[in-house]
């Protein structure tokens, strides 16, 4: 314990502000007093562990873990990437968690009701641990965009929602991932939120023609940096520059 | 032991949005114990509300806590080798019904300090979760430097309140993401 320091945690350089008032919902649900500072201990310095006992076999592809008839419709394509901490080392075992909509724009969920059609055969939540290399990699089905109240004729860019626990406390992550050159992207008030155009560019995952599988998947690549990086005595040093 | 330079930049936050439920929450996240594990069971409950003081049906509440005897089940703990293995430390709720979330929880140990549970709350309209902390009405709080670090009329703000005549010890929790009883967040 004594050896592990905190190197940094949040920067609000790159984090969203917890009000953006183009997006409406934060009106009413921001805090309005500053944060207070925490000085991180053993219960910030560590979190949940899972492990492959959590896990079952299909849970990180999307087109499988729901079939009941068929197929699941839309473009498959495979996601992959890494889970890293600042300094660029792997962060290993870690659980991600993932949900979506369908290739219609359409989430199974009692509060969506726009008018897209159900996929009997997706559902759209999946779930997989990094590798050593703090490499993960999910099959599924290219999301579509979808309608929502926030203003007239608002629709979300199309995106996968991600959930990281990193390796404790402090270093959580919920976000979304976007896909390249959707058209949408400059008009949604959750992506503009993030008031760093280049921290942005980073929930883009990008097209990856050697993830693409010939005759199957195409691939998409989206890499994750968790906040903060810890020395640790239980850890040797890694270089992974990439 | 080597230097750690930023040489990566750490990803955004975004919205876990209206509709986390299939992805996140299965069913039974917010129960953290089983028969065997030890300690004092709790009811950890409340209701969050928004800054018009409307429940918030479609928050997400993360918890994290040690076991009975104070220890974290997670390696960096050095007292990890002798953690109760039936208890994990970690659960979920939802706030679907009319803004109230629950967790069946055990009161964490301390290892001589003052117990306490962190919380995290994600929602949409919350766009990088919101974090808090559990303290307990039966506890002298004022001996934990972050709780003591607090400005006086915002401490209780971060006290769950022991409620009799209940089956089970049930703190009430609530969190107001606004206005003049807003909770205590922390910026980690
Ligand atoms: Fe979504």
């Amino acid at each position: 314990m004594a050896d592990v320091k905190r190197v940094h945690t949040l920067d609000w350089s790159i984090q969203p502000p917890y009000l953006a008032p183009g997006y409406t919902s934060t009106l009413k649900r921001a805090p309005s007093q500053p944060l207070m500072p925490l000085e991180h201990k053993l219960s910030e310095l560590t979190g949940p562990v899972y492990g492959e006992s959590d896990i079952k076999e299909l849970d990180n592809d999307l087109t499988k873990n729901a079939v009941k008839n068929g197929e699941p419709m839309g473009e498959r394509i495979i996601v992959t990437g890494r889970v890293l901490d600042e300094a660029g080392k792997p962060i290993r075992n870690t659980l991600l968690e993932v949900w979506q909509a369908n290739a219609a724009g359409r989430y199974i969920h009692m509060r969506d009701q726009h008018p897209a059609p159900l996929d009997p055969n997706f559902l759209g939540a999946g779930r997989c641990l990094t590798n050593d290399n703090g490499e993960y990699r999910f099959t599924t089905i290219k999301p579509g965009a979808y309608p929502w109240r926030n203003h007239p004729n608002a629709w979300r860019p199309a995106h996968i929602h991600f959930s990281v626990f990193g390796r404790n406390f402090s270093q959580r992550l919920v976000t979304q991932m976007y896909f390249p050159g959707d058209p949408l992207m400059p008009l949604d008030p959750i992506f503009n939120s993030i008031p760093d155009e280049a921290a942005r560019t980073r929930l883009i995952s990008q097209y990856d023609h050697s993830v693409t599988t010939p005759e199957w998947a195409l691939g998409y690549r989206f890499d994750i940096v968790l906040a903060g990086a810890l020395e640790t005595p239980f850890e040797k040093d890694d270089d992974h520059d990439d | 032991m080597t230097m750690t330079t930023k040489k990566y930049l750490q990803s955004p936050s975004q919205t876990v949005g209206p509709f986390f439920h299939y992805g996140l929450v299965f069913g039974g996240e917010n129960t953290l114990v089983n028969e065997q594990t030890k300690g004092q069971r709790i009811l950890l409950t409340g209701r969050v509300y928004d800054g018009d003081s409307e429940v918030v049906p479609d928050a997400l509440l993360e918890i994290w806590q040690a076991d009975a005897e104070g220890i974290f089940n997670h390696p960096n703990d050095p007292n990890q080798a002798e953690v109760d293995t039936h208890f994990r430390g970690f659960g979920r709720a939802d706030t679907v019904n009319k803004g109230v979330y629950t967790f069946k929880t055990i009161k964490p140990g301390s290892q001589g300090g003052v117990p306490y549970i962190n919380v995290r709350v994600f929602s949409r309209g919350i766009l990088i979760h919101a974090v808090t902390r559990v303290y307990f009405s039966d506890e002298e709080n004022t001996k934990d430097a972050v709780f003591a670090g607090i400005p006086e009329a915002r401490q209780a703000t971060l006290i769950g309140q022991l409620e009799q005549n209940q089956d089970l010890p049930t703190y009430r929790f609530d969190i107001h993401m606004q206005g003049s009883k807003e909770t205590v967040f922390f910026d980690l």
